[in-house]
């Protein structure tokens, strides 16, 4: 089936997704290469994790803000999007990581050993990061055929990543904990918009199903 | 009471941004250069011109207690700091504080002293020679610079205010002015800002009152018009834009204490050894350092040895 908003979802919205998932690079290479306009400020290693994590985020919120959206305006090519995001969210993720080891903590094993096990708000990311691993994985159309019903259950573990990371951020903030409390909040929201449904389900599906065994 | 309105600023007076941005190129060459160097042309003339515009500040280097490290550029320094009264985000002070009125300026002298009151920020800086000082300073976020401060020794104006003896500790308070520091419309932290010494630290040599930076009047991001200066200690004991200085007997009750007590304790001195709960002070990041590899050990007191007589006897895992 391939409609007009089909075509356009598939040939103009996903593209798109997949260029902003390269955005917070390409910015950030351009900060590194001295690319007039783009200013990392003097401490570009604080900012270049800031912006990696925080558009990890901004990812994994705007995935799990597609079925909400699909169920609330009936557009179902809307799902086509849900990929892209989660796999721009997992690459940030990635990045974010990788760049705290090697560039912030210079691969120092001793720091990075403690951060990992003594600091919760780090414990937390890393797991938020293992958690996406095999999400990002199994993310193929293949393996979404393989897994069948059991990809389901799987990829519900997004919510915990998200979870995870919207506590790691607001943990490590000094005082201002504004920003955190804002995507706790998105997340709620996205979370509970599926929760309501379920409850909503089960009202109307079990009844039906008792009468049949009547 | 009338309300004090500044008398409008005749364009005359406005400095043009090409001769500003002249100026700043000036001290950059000047300190490079040094004093007696030779200006070449014509151009250099009219820069010097320029210069006599700015605030300069009258003030002798103070090399005894001034690192020879790198100092970090005046652009780095007035762009990348803490000043929650400006907004949380580092790069906030500089954007929000362009307006912040520094004068009139008062200070008032409270609490267990002699010579009380409130003060014109002139007549109490009047009796104190300005000297430059190279300090590192240590962030509790582990991150560090080296800043060439312009001020003097906090000591001389405490011993000016003959403090009593129930004096045992230094408070000092931040002006409260929700209206030109937006950061303090939300309670981020309490407002306003304390901080506090002890009598000793306060009198230790090191310990500073600024008023400039590279030889200039400070810039309101920087805390303008008068910040404490605690090298040995992490940033946020050095306290900007004081209205209040009050000599107490009870330890001062400090914002960052009052705000996450498990993180901030009043002492705050710079050590390797006690981790903040959330990571770790061994080592830290000089900003500017040119590598974004740069990965420095912290040393204990900010590397100020010369302070651990104060503390000796004390476990500073506990009081950290």
């Amino acid at each position: 089936m391939t409609t007009a908003a089909d075509r356009w979802v598939r040939f103009g919205l996903k593209p798109l997704v997949y260029a902003a998932g390269a955005g917070p690079f390409l910015y950030v290479a351009a900060g590194i290469a001295g690319v007039d306009g783009v200013n990392l400020g003097a401490n570009p290693v604080e900012e270049i994790l800031d912006i990696l994590g925080i558009w990890g985020l901004y990812f994994l919120l705007a995935t799990l803000a597609v079925t909400p959206l699909r169920q609330a305006t009936g557009w179902v090519p809307l799902m086509r999007l849900r990929r892209p995001l989660g796999l721009a969210a997992f690459f940030c993720v990635l990045g974010h990581f990788l760049f705290y080891l090697v560039v912030d903590r210079a691969l120092e094993l001793d720091t990075i050993g403690e951060d990992i096990v003594k600091r919760p708000f780090i414990t937390v990311g890393f797991a938020a990061l293992l958690i996406l691993v095999p999400l990002a994985l199994t993310s193929t159309q293949g393996a979404m055929r393989r897994l069948g019903r059991r990809w389901q259950s799987l990829h519900r573990m997004v919510y915990v990543a998200a979870f995870l990371g919207c506590l790691h951020y607001a943990w490590q903030v000094k005082a201002d904990l504004r920003e955190p409390l804002l995507y706790l909040a998105i997340l709620a929201f996205l979370l509970g918009w599926r929760w309501v449904r379920h409850q909503r389900r089960l009202k109307h599906v079990a009844p039906a199903a008792f009468e049949r065994l009547g | 009471m009338a309300r004090y309105r500044p008398p409008p600023i005749p364009a005359s007076e406005i400095t043009p941004e090409p001769v500003y941005r002249a100026r700043r190129e000036f001290m950059a060459g000047a300190l490079a250069l040094g004093a007696g160097a030779a200006w070449p042309g014509e151009s250099a003339a009219q820069m010097v011109m320029n210069v006599s515009v700015v605030e300069k500040l009258q003030f002798r280097p103070n090399p005894r207690f001034s690192t020879d490290e790198p100092k970090n550029t005046f652009e780095e320094i007035t762009t990348y700091n803490n000043f929650y009264e400006f907004g949380t985000d580092k790069s906030d002070p500089a954007k929000n504080a362009r307006s912040f009125r520094t004068r009139p300026w008062n200070v008032a002298i409270e609490g267990e002293a002699e010579v009380t009151g409130s003060f014109a920020l002139e007549d109490l800086l009047k009796p104190h020679a300005l000297e430059a000082r190279i300090y590192r300073l240590r962030c509790v976020e582990a991150w560090s610079m080296v800043i060439p401060w312009i001020g003097f020794p906090l000591g001389e104006l405490v011993k000016r205010c003959k403090p009593t003896s129930r004096a045992k500790y230094v408070e000092f308070t931040t002006l409260l002015d929700p209206k030109q520091m937006p950061g303090q419309r939300f309670p981020v932290i309490q407002w306003p800002y304390v901080e506090g010494l002890r009598m000793d630290e306060a009198m230790h040599p090191l310990a500073i009152l600024a008023v400039g930076l590279y030889g200039e009047v400070l810039p309101n991001q920087n805390g303008a018009p008068l910040r404490l200066v605690v090298p040995w200690k992490y940033g946020f004991k050095s306290i900007k834009s004081i209205v209040r200085i009050r000599f107490t007997e009870k330890q001062p009750r400090t914002s960052w204490e009052l705000s996450a007590p498990r993180e901030y304790g009043f002492y705050a001195n710079v050590n390797p050894e006690v981790d903040h709960p959330r990571w770790s002070q061994k080592r830290e990041r000089r900003i500017g350092a040119g590598s974004l590899w740069d990965r420095r050990p912290t040393l204990p007191f900010n590397g100020y040895d010369e302070v651990a007589g104060l503390y000796r006897g004390m476990d500073l895992r506990k009081f950290f």
